[in-house]
């Protein structure tokens, strides 16, 4: 695929790629322990030694912030895997092949969507009880299917009759090869946007169940799970929820212009 | 004419559908009645009609997308190919045209990659397009290009019949003369066979050998082109050749 850049994909590529490299650098390499309390360094501003301040136990937040942003990235990247890989698979066979078990399963996605999905994956993790990271990815990714579907599904349904796909049937093309390789292709401009929305979909899910207890919990250290700690010492340490909500923010924001740059490109060709 | 000499033969062919959905099944449409004709070997039988006279429900019967309820159809040759109408539908937007034209050798699994490449060499020289195309993608060709490297497509896996569902009605006049000569170059040297489905009667006169006219899913008649378009018998083929003066 030819890239074709735009002010939207150059930013947000930028973006996004200085937070991946402070995360993957936070797999590694911390300033500081991140779990390493010292009572001399409780509540410390922002400083130069410490840029994102401490907690309430003198812990460095800019390390803790890089330790979380790696759970939630691992978490949102392998929500939106297990998403759109499945989703697509059951998009392109219901949207190509058509028929009853179309009429079934996009009913069923229907009813799925319609209940919110962080209610929905909250109710799949009280089935496959809280606390690991795969749990959360396992249930949202779950959740995250019908969208996908849905969205591969109209682009698959409507290259079934063009003519390029008449075509290889006749010559001969296996089903399996015309799915993958003649249309999935062709579905990129709606899968990518929709990959990079399903992305802050996920980070903003995961900040969310893990903020309510039911997500990411100690010792893994996620931004959700960090924001809900930072709120109990807002007046004391404001910092820390300022620069943890401020690194979601803009991962989110990052992603989304990627998307955006995205989706304007494919405008263009089209 | 001899038996062998045929490469398609549909006798009594009537195909129709029901409208409706799971539950309620709507009255039976007939779109096709008690179709017969021969496609001979190197022969372009033109079929014309109006709109909506079940042109395409043939095409689509006799590729067997769609099976008749009475009647057959016979193919004497393997792997019938078509060429459609819009150029711009016809080649896959994901991939260059080298792609696009090696494709259909991929699928037939015979050839190595070199023998792939000697082949769609040889069979862009066949429908005169440059070597620059095979890097193209199909948005930087012209109509008129399109319509060739669809054509290069159909013939690559070396088919003896095709069906061309109005495939120059969507160029102008100028690219039409020249695809046409094309075609025509094409049945002589690569000994091919066409049913060609058009609504524009000058062209099918300029290129067909016979003709069949068709009304309502019916043929109402058929014969050379000189015998329908000198003498029609039929009131309807009148018409039609009133309209295209």
């Amino acid at each position: 695929m030819k890239q074709k850049m735009n002010g939207f994909f150059a930013a947000g590529l930028t973006i996004t790629a200085l937070l991946l490299l402070l995360t993957v650098v936070g797999a590694f390499w911390t300033p500081y322990d991140p779990n390493a309390m010292s009572g001399s360094e409780k509540f410390l501003a922002p400083c130069l030694a410490h840029p994102f301040g401490t907690d309430n136990f003198g812990r460095d937040i800019l390390s803790r912030v890089m330790k979380g942003a790696g759970t939630t990235f691992t978490v949102a990247a392998l929500t939106v895997l297990m998403g759109s890989v499945l989703g697509t698979l059951i998009g392109a066979l219901t949207g190509y092949f058509g028929g009853i078990v179309d009429d079934l399963l996009m009913r069923l996605g229907d009813v799925l969507t319609a209940f919110p999905s962080v209610l929905l994956a909250l109710v799949i993790i009280s089935l496959l009880g809280p606390g690991s990271k795969y749990n959360v990815v396992l249930a949202l990714g779950l959740v995250f299917i019908p969208s996908f579907a849905r969205v591969t599904r109209t682009a698959f349904a409507s290259a079934r009759d063009v003519n390029y796909i008449k075509s290889a049937r006749l010559m001969g093309a296996s089903s399996a090869r015309i799915l993958l390789i003649h249309i999935l292709p062709n579905t990129l401009n709606v899968l990518l946007p929709a990959i990079t929305i399903g992305f802050n979909n996920a980070v903003l899910a995961e900040a969310s169940m893990s903020y309510l207890g039911i997500g990411v919990t100690p010792p893994d250290a996620s931004l959700g799970y960090m924001l809900s700690e930072a709120q109990g010492m807002f007046a004391r340490a404001p910092w820390y929820a300022l620069c943890t909500g401020a690194v979601i923010v803009l991962f989110v924001f990052g992603v989304g212009l990627i998307g955006e740059g995205l989706q304007r490109r494919s405008g263009e060709v089209d | 004419m001899e038996r062998n000499d045929l490469v398609l033969s549909v006798s009594h062919v009537t195909s129709g559908y029901r409208d409706g959905g799971i539950f309620s099944k709507g009255p039976y449409q007939e779109v096709l009645h008690d179709v017969s004709f021969d496609v001979h070997h190197k022969e372009i039988l033109g079929l014309v009609g109006e709109s909506g006279t079940g042109k395409t429900t043939l095409a689509r019967t006799i590729l067997g997308i769609v099976k008749p309820d009475q009647g057959s159809v016979t193919h004497y040759t393997k792997r019938p190919q078509m060429i459609f109408q819009d150029p711009y539908s016809s080649l896959n937007p994901a991939y260059n045209i080298a792609w696009s034209l090696e494709e259909p050798l991929r699928i037939y699994g015979k050839y190595d990659a070199a023998e792939r490449k000697r082949r769609v060499r040889e069979m862009l020289q066949r429908v005169e397009l440059p070597e620059e195309c095979l890097t193209a993608m199909p948005h930087e060709l012209s109509g008129g290009q399109r319509q060739r490297v669809s054509i290069a497509m159909a013939l690559i896996q070396r088919p003896k019949f095709l069906i061309a569902d109005e495939p120059v009605s969507a160029l102008d006049v100028t690219i039409q003369a020249q695809i046409l000569k094309l075609l025509k170059n094409l049945r002589d040297e690569l000994d091919l066979s066409f049913l060609f489905i058009s609504h524009d009667l000058n062209v099918v006169y300029q290129l067909c050998d016979r003709v069949l006219v068709m009304k309502q899913g019916r043929v109402v008649e058929q014969g050379t082109v000189e015998e329908i378009f000198n003498s029609p018998q039929q009131e309807y083929t009148k018409q039609l050749l009133r309209a295209a003066e």
